[in-house]
């Protein structure tokens, strides 16, 4: 027979759970933190690492590409910025693609915020004080869900742009490195 | 029907004790042709309605009063069920008398459809309304660009003039109200439509969006500014111009703050290098009464602390938290302040 | 000999062997395995009043953020998460699941004289997959993945660009869930209801009831696929990127919104169409006289189904369609009053021939009158295009809808709940206790909802976590909060009255209001065999009809759990068969069925892995066991 307190108990766990926990993908950042001291850089590239000096220490996480909702923010500022003016919706064009694993500064978040705020030889202007760093996070986990480093789950399956698919041409040699090996 | 309407309205001024003063946001305080035809077809409907509410509920109570068998024991049923030939006839009247209603509700509906649709089109101001998170973007678009204005969220319209509304939407679905003034229309994304009005009465009329459009649609409000022709073409020739160029220092250092600073990534500046249509255009900013869709009046205290902390006024906007120097911000607001 | 005597059980070895043919094993398994309809009613009923209740909690506290201008109590992105889950709770796992499935599935075999209710084992997979969809939704809202892009879910907002992460999906793949529910539901009410008929229950002799509830069952069959589409298509946008929404690669925003309406509307009229049968069915009772005007009312049910869909446009006059069209659809909006006015008027022809016998269903009966009046005459002026373009998406509909929806389905509900409460449990309800929780509710109801009428009059949009100050709607909206107290104050006295009741409550005999219908032939609650034996009918009031001598089939074995199927128009018998006993596989089945929808929430894999254990469940449930209940002709029973 049916015994109304085994639902009362399902809600109380239910009630638990939910105080106790709440998914962070789903969390929404409206009110940023105030600007952190990012040290740009500090995520080498190369595991080669001059003298005696120990490795930095690992980077913080970068809190806005844990929550689908900063990933769909930087994918509006990706194309309000004009990143895809250059950069395409990924796929490249006049900027290098970013759908692809070739990665010319790094592909750890902070190699991708410091492209972004210093710019980068060869046509990447930097954005410093015009892109807020919170933003430029945000752009920075759309950036690597293009390149599918984020789970799936975390960006969205389309926009409401025009469909693009990724480049046909297989990869992009390196550019802005100083000397030809060739 | 005005004398009735006039009387409704001061019973419901009776009931509510907060006076339809002038100005006052509602649909049943029309200042145009086509909220008035709507405000009729309320006012008769509205009547109509009332006496069948009345009819049915007394005829519930007389029911009521006349059956009620105040006995312990529940009564047996007969097998005869007196009353039912009467019964029969009444039901059948009362189902024709409906019809009949539906009728005339059906007429005035399509009546007040067609005269609310009939705004002669001759001498018409074309405006383009596009909605976006949470903000209107305002074309008056004109076959010379350079006489095409644009602006955002509040509306200038000559009074007396008809005004078609060519309506789009930049992301989500909008929809666009003034109840003052006209029905709501929605803005869709990808299906361009069209409305018109005539706004009879000058004066500031609020508008507000209707369509749920996400997490800033409470407050993404809008105003119809009706005014003579004449003030209407001051203004609408004021806007054509580009920015003010900055008459002093503070001026020109807010200029500069503005375009090496956020700002610059999002809005337009007609006039500088600032040219990015993500927000609001700016170049007329100090001419409008408002700030953030109708949300704070723009005085500098309230621009100061919309553009140091927009996420703490309208959380989940698009407007980034700018930490600008002391300084810095006053010189862009002294500059902001000087774009009439 | 008169019919309750053989009809309400009684000691004897003839109910012995029922007992142990029909009855439930104990414990746990015997929980989950049970699929007798009046468990599974039950269970329908406890479940959505609890979700009726969460949903109520989520509309207090919206309350409470609108209660003062410019409140600060709750963010946007949490009351967006409130009213989204609150009418998708009210709509998708309250409404439908008590008026339609709840009440349905618990008195329509019961009327219709049956043992059981047509494809039980189906009936109770229905039920765990609805419980499955209400836990998905209100488990998302307490990990923050509550659906935030409103009830209907309007693309391109809910759409991948826009609502980033799972809220939307959660809330779309629940409408898969109760929707296929609803459809099981749907099939086991009508199948019940055309061929489990006690015998000389012709078309012509069933209860209202029994109409409304065929008709629910069709429209159910027809609108939920729409919505089932429309989900669907918005999930495989959001999950696998087709292009069915995207305005730039062709998609149609407004192609949304007419599937969703398609289903939408007539959704209106499954919520609604419950509440009339319970007015039909309860008027005749305390007003001692049968219903005037059977053949109209009926005729209107049938009708209201029609025309049911042909007013979806209605919902849609703000996005500027061509006049023309707009102009039908009023008509046809219209047009659906004069079903529902004539059934106005019979029940007040009932009632003006008749002699009221007060008691606590009368109270909502005319509670209903008033509420759904109002709101039905404001339908009237939502019909219009011209007004709608005014009112559309303000307070004003918030005001109309609820006026009907709470009018033309709770009130009926508490009737009903009050009325059929001594049948299920077998104790009468505390009426002093009852005319409080009417008033409080009544009053609260009215403070609430007839304010916001004025709200949207004066300009207040639909789904605002916030207004200011100078917009003047502060008092209005104040007053419409403090109803709310009065509201929970009712709903609190109504628990208190049931728990009370359950246990101390006055016994109640096995027709304590001396009803016509055939659930009330059988003792409180009823026996898990439903009646020793199967009654026949002679007139449209079963009970109150019958002759003296009234015969009941005789026939129908005891040892196995036979039912006697009837023709539909007729309800000649036709043959007996075996019903379906309890089982644990449609428990089994659900659960791997919500397995595999809520992990293809998260990846399409789940859809091909999923499928497998879905697969051996059904297996499990449909493999043949032995003997296999071929069709035989119902002996003849004695006249």
């Amino acid at each position: 027979m049916y015994s109304p307190s085994r639902s009362a108990i399902l809600v109380v766990v239910a009630t638990v759970i939910g105080m106790t926990s709440s998914c962070a993908r789903e969390t929404r950042i409206l009110q940023p933190p105030p600007p952190g001291q990012a040290t740009l850089n500090s995520v080498q590239v190369s595991g080669i690492n001059p003298g005696a000096y120990p490795l930095p220490p690992p980077p913080p996480p970068n809190i806005y590409e844990e929550s689908a909702y900063s990933v769909s923010q930087g994918q509006t500022l990706f194309q309000e910025y004009n990143c895809s003016g250059c950069h395409a919706n990924g796929g490249g064009g006049m900027g290098p693609p970013l759908m692809d694993n070739n990665w010319i500064y790094g592909s750890e978040p902070q190699n991708i915020f410091a492209t972004i705020m210093e710019g980068r030889p060869n046509g990447m202007p930097s954005f410093r004080n015009r892109i807020p760093e919170y933003q430029a996070w945000e752009i920075v986990g759309y950036v690597r869900s293009l390149a599918g480093l984020l789970p799936s789950d975390l960006s969205a399956a389309r926009t409401d742009e025009m469909n693009v698919k990724p480049n046909p041409t297989p990869s992009q040699k390196p550019v802005g490195i100083t000397g030809n090996p060739e | 029907m005005i004398a009735l309407s006039t009387t409704t309205s001061n019973l419901t001024l009776a009931i509510l004790g907060d006076p339809y003063h002038a100005g006052q946001h509602a649909a049943l305080n029309p200042a145009s042709g086509q909220a008035a035809h709507i405000e009729w077809l309320y006012w008769l409907l509205f009547w109509i309605l009332a006496i069948v509410f009345v009819l049915v509920m007394a005829t519930l109570t007389a029911a009521a009063r006349k059956s009620v068998t105040p006995v312990q024991e529940i009564l047996d049923i007969s097998r005869e069920n007196p009353g039912d030939e009467g019964a029969a006839w009444a039901v059948g009247t009362a189902v024709g008398v409906t019809v009949v209603t539906l009728l005339v509700v059906l007429v005035a509906s399509v009546v007040t459809g067609k005269r609310v649709e009939a705004v002669p089109l001759n001498n018409s101001v074309t405006i383009q309304v596009r909605g976006h998170q949470w903000w209107w973007e305002i074309t008056y678009p004109n076959s010379e660009p350079y006489l095409t204005v644009t602006t955002a969220n509040e509306i200038h319209v000559p009074v007396g003039r008809p005004i078609v509304v060519l309506t789009d939407s930049g992301d989500v679905i909008h929809s666009l109200w003034a109840p003052n003034i006209a029905g709501k229309r929605d803005l869709l994304p990808g299906i361009p439509t069209s409305f018109s009005f005539q706004v009879d009465k000058p004066g500031i009329y609020h508008g507000q969006c209707a369509e749920f459009c996400g997490l800033q649609h409470a407050q993404m409000g809008f105003a119809i500014i009706a005014e003579s022709l004449d003030q209407f073409s001051a203004w609408y020739r004021q806007q054509l111009k580009p920015a003010a160029e900055p008459a002093n220092e503070a001026e020109a250092r807010g200029r500069d703050v503005f375009l090496t600073h956020a700002c610059v990534m999002c809005h337009t500046i007609r006039g500088t290098t600032a040219g990015s249509r993500y927000g609001p255009d700016l170049t007329h900013i100090a001419s409008r009464d408002m700030i953030a869709a109708e949300t704070l009046p723009n005085v500098p205290g309230a621009l100061a602390g919309w553009i140091l902390d927009p996420q703490g006024v309208k959380p989940g906007n698009h407007m980034a938290p700018n930490i600008l120097a002391p300084d810095d911000l006053q010189a862009l607001i002294a500059y902001l302040q000087s774009l009439h | 000999m008169a019919i309750a005597e053989a009809t309400v059980p009684r000691e004897s070895e003839h109910t012995d062997r029922l007992n142990h043919t029909w009855g439930r094993s104990r414990g746990f398994l015997g929980w989950f395995s049970t699929v007798h309809h009046t468990d599974i009613g039950i269970r329908y009923m406890v479940t959505s009043f609890v979700f009726f209740l969460l949903g109520g909690v989520l509309a207090g506290l919206m309350r409470l953020q609108l209660a003062r201008p410019n409140n600060g109590l709750i963010g946007p992105d949490r009351y967006n998460q409130l009213f989204t889950v609150h009418g998708s709770t009210m709509i998708f796992l309250f409404a439908v699941p008590m008026l339609f499935q709840g009440f349905g599935v618990y008195v329509v075999p019961l009327m219709c004289g049956a043992r059981a209710i047509a494809f039980p084992r189906l009936n109770a997979f229905s039920y765990y997959i609805y419980l499955g969809g209400g836990l998905l939704l209100w488990i998302g809202l307490f990990l923050n993945i509550g659906a935030d892009a409103g009830w209907f879910a309007y693309i391109p907002l809910s759409g991948p660009q826009f609502s980033p992460g799972k809220r939307v999906d959660f809330w779309a793949q629940m409408i898969t869930f109760t929707e296929v529910s609803a459809l099981g539901s749907a099939i086991c009410l009508a199948t019940t209801i055309l061929r489990y008929r006690a015998p000389g229950m012709t078309l012509n002799r069933m209860p209202i009831l029994l109409w409304e509830k065929l008709v629910l069952s069709i429209m159910v069959m027809f609108a939920m696929p729409a919505v089932m589409v429309v989900s669907g298509l918005l999930l495989l946008d959001r999950l696998i990127g087709t292009q069915f929404f995207n305005p730039a690669e062709g998609g149609d925003v407004l192609l949304y919104q007419h599937l969703f309406w398609f289903f939408g509307h007539p959704e209106v009229y499954i919520i609604f169409l419950p509440g009339a049968a319970i007015m039909s069915t309860i008027i005749p009772v305390f007003w001692r006289r049968h219903i005037f005007g059977y053949t109209p009312i009926v005729v209107s049910v049938v009708a209201t189904g029609f025309i049911g869909f042909g007013v979806w446009v209605h919902h849609m006059f703000a996005t500027g369609l061509p006049q023309l069209s707009e102009s039908f659809f009023t008509a046809a909006s219209l047009m659906i009053v004069i079903p529902t006015a004539t059934q106005f008027f019979c029940w007040l022809a009932t009632m003006w021939n008749g002699r009221l016998q007060f008691r606590i269903p009368v109270l909502w009966i005319f509670g209903f009158f008033f509420i759904f009046l109002i709101g039905g005459l404001s339908g009237v002026m939502l019909a219009s295009v011209p007004l709608d373009i005014q009112v559309h998406d303000t307070y004003f509909v918030v005001a109309h809808f609820h006026y009907v929806l709470i009018g033309g389905a709770l009130f009926p509900m508490f009737a009903g709940l009050y009325y059929w409460m001594p049948k299920m449990t077998g104790r009468m309800l505390n009426e002093t206790l009852g005319k409080w929780h009417f008033w409080l509710f009544f009053i609260g109801f009215n403070m609430t909802f007839f304010t916001m009428h004025f709200l949207g009059l004066r300009g207040m949009p639909r789904r605002v976590y916030t207004y200011n100050q100078n917009m003047n709607w502060g008092a209005l909206n104040m007053m419409a909060t403090l109803g709310v107290a009065f509201m929970f104050a009712g709903l609190v006295v109504f628990l208190a009255n049931f728990l009370h009741s359950r246990e101390y409550g006055p016994i109640a005999e096995h027709n304590p209001w001396k009803a016509g219908s055939l659930e009330w032939a059988t003792s409180s609650p009823p026996p898990p065999y439903n009646f020793p034996y199967i009654p026949t009918v002679n007139g449209r009031e079963a009970l109150w009809e019958a002759a003296p001598n009234q015969p009941v089939v005789s026939g129908i074995r005891d040892d196995v759990p036979e039912v006697l199927v009837t023709n539909s128009l007729d309800a000649d018998p036709e043959y007996k068969e075996e019903s379906e006993g309890a089982s644990l596989w449609p428990f089994l089945t659900a659960l791997a069925v919500s397995a595999a929808f809520v992990g293809s929430i998260f990846t399409a894999w789940a859809v091909p892995i999923g499928a497998v254990p879905v697969i051996v469940c059904l297996l499990g449930w449909l493999w043949p066991r032995g003997h296999s209940p071929s069709p035989r002709m119902a002996e003849k029973w004695s006249q």
